[in-house]
């Protein structure tokens, strides 16, 4: 509910705060991305689309090749393995909109090109292992043991022990 | 053809990180009265008003009815822009396309935000798709720390060739009584400050400020009356790119290097580095003044660096970047882009204080935001062909 925020200090002027609300939302997913979501979600693949004109290879897929501006609907299985093309590990705290909640910091997160495909899937990549991300490094998929149909239900990307 | 178009009145508040005075409306109407009494105007001169911020940020996603009392529209044509990072900037393209149209005259162009009052990162990441990019992302930060990782792993550049380039804006900003962060900084002190994503450290990112700007945009015949030294525009270009993080490639920044390309061909632009006087660039992070300014021509790739070190890029180095202290030291969303288009017409008309690089009769200033979205315009002291 919203409130208005004692103040100590009689001169100081006021604010109106949001406290606890929340924005519900209900956003439709489309054919194309719940065909993506329920392969990860029921079988752990990853689908991609191939653009017709150009050969590039969508994962996440989309329904349009940017370039091409042209309808792709060739589908292939991408990945699980990839590459990281680039990463950060976060170290401050902000709140998540999906939850209203701070994050908990530190957390890497990375951009990684599963294996036969063009685009760079973006997703946490875990620290656990202690082991120093760098560029190049080959990562895996963590699946959740309870999945939704969510991008979510990959828990985050870990090293490829060994590699 | 177009009409020729000059900026020739300016207006900003003095930005800050929390102002709990004023309200949003009330913060506008600082920069509008500040740019109207530099023009020597009233509002009864304005044919029409564009106003400009990330709506949702403050949660008020009718800025231009809200904000009517204090933005000069009542009763007059009032539209909103609203496109991420690149907001003022395109308010400043989008003034341009208007008053060239011919339909208006005299324009009042604002832009502003007030980023005190939520939370911007948190804010940034609901402006990308909710089923494939917010899950996992991380606002501005997340994205630019990686593209400086890619960076620096690409050319062998190092955090501290980076940190120069805060140095520099951060200095500069001391010097700007309208910037936010108005203290200078130590290389060392850049290299020990909290580290926000790597290699992203605090003294290395932009911060988040409550701010307006205002512009009034007059068309030739009105803006040599109103004002001796108009700040015309010479050509504004703009490229979009993708929309889903997954298609990002993070160098170079073809946003930037295609816009540059067709506004330096527009012109017959061949030397940017010698031919313009000045440059007020929306590099809302320190590495952005290496990767970004070679998109732009500067320099080759991967040897930004060195232009900063060299301290070509400095005010009295062979092309000032960042007069004002740039996206670094002040950093009202809706404005940001829209104050580095006020910040090159006053250094046009000669007004620009303790800031002014003597004698500037060319600039350029840039936008960046959305996904990975650049906008550029170029100003002269002389009308435009
Ligand atoms: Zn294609």
């Amino acid at each position: 509910m919203a409130q208005i925020s004692p103040t100590k200090r009689k001169n100081r002027p006021l604010t109106l705060s949001s406290g606890d609300a929340f924005q519900p939302f209900r956003y439709s997913v489309g054919r194309f991305g719940s065909k993506f979501l329920v392969a990860l979600r029921d079988e752990k693949k990853f689908l991609a689309v191939k653009c017709g004109e150009c050969s590039r290879v969508y994962s996440p897929p989309h329904p349009l090749c940017g370039p091409c501006y042209k309808k792709m609907d060739q589908w292939l299985e991408v990945g699980p393995l990839g590459t990281l093309t680039t990463f950060t590990i976060l170290r401050f705290q902000f709140i998540d909109p999906e939850t209203g909640q701070k994050k908990p910091v530190p957390y890497g997160y990375g951009f990684i090109k599963l294996d036969g495909s063009d685009t760079n899937f973006q997703h946490f990549v875990s620290l656990e292992s202690g082991e120093d991300l760098h560029i190049g490094m080959r990562v895996r998929p963590v699946f959740e043991e309870t999945r939704t149909g969510d991008i979510r239900d990959i828990r985050h990307f870990e090293p490829v022990p060994g590699d | 053809m177009a009409n020729r178009v000059a900026i020739v009145g300016v207006g900003q508040t003095h930005h800050t990180g929390r102002r709990l005075d004023v309200t949003g409306v009330e913060l506008i109407n600082e920069a509008v009265q500040r740019a109207l009494e530099d023009a020597q105007l009233t509002r009864d001169d304005i044919d029409g008003v564009v106003i400009g911020n990330m709506d949702h940020f403050e949660g008020i996603n009718g800025v231009e009815c809200w904000s009517i009392l204090g933005n000069g529209g009542l009763n007059k044509p009032t539209i909103k822009l609203t496109t991420g990072g690149t907001t003022g900037s395109t308010l400043a393209m989008g003034g341009y396309h208007m008053t060239a149209s011919g339909y208006f005259e005299k324009l009042l162009v604002i832009g502003w935000e007030k980023n005190s009052e939520s939370d911007t990162t948190g804010a940034i990441t609901t402006a990308f798709d909710p089923i494939w990019d917010r899950p996992v992302f991380a606002g501005a930060v997340s994205g630019l720390a990686a593209e400086a990782r890619f960076y620096m792993n690409k050319f062998g550049v190092t955090e501290k060739d980076a940190a120069r380039a805060a140095v520099r804006d951060r200095k500069h900003g001391a010097n700007n009584p309208y910037a936010h962060m108005r203290k200078e900084v130590s290389l060392e002190q850049v290299m020990r400050s909290p580290m926000l994503a790597d290699p992203i450290k605090a003294y290395d990112m932009c911060p988040r400020t409550d701010g307006a700007c205002a512009l009034i945009y007059a068309a030739e015949g009105a803006a040599e009356k109103i004002c001796k030294t108009p700040a015309w525009i010479h050509t504004v270009t703009n490229r979009h790119l993708y929309s889903y993080l997954s298609d990002t490639e993070w160098y170079p920044l073809v946003s930037l290097q295609e816009a540059a390309k067709e506004a330096y061909s527009n012109l017959g632009v061949k030397e940017p580095l010698k031919e313009f006087d000045v440059m007020e660039l929306y590099t809302p992070y320190s590495m952005a003044n290496l990767s970004w300014i070679e998109a732009l021509g500067l320099a080759k790739q991967g040897e930004g660096a060195r232009l900063i070190e060299d301290g070509a890029t400095e005010m009295n180095g062979v092309l000032p970047i960042n007069p004002s202290g740039g996206v670094i030291s002040t950093n009202p969303i809706g404005a940001t882009g829209l104050i580095r288009a006020g910040e090159c017409a006053l250094q046009i008309m000669g007004r620009a204080g303790a800031r002014q690089v003597q004698g500037a009769k060319k600039a350029l200033s840039t936008g960046f935001g959305g996904c990975m979205w650049s906008d550029l315009l170029i100003y002269g002291a002389d009308k435009p062909n």
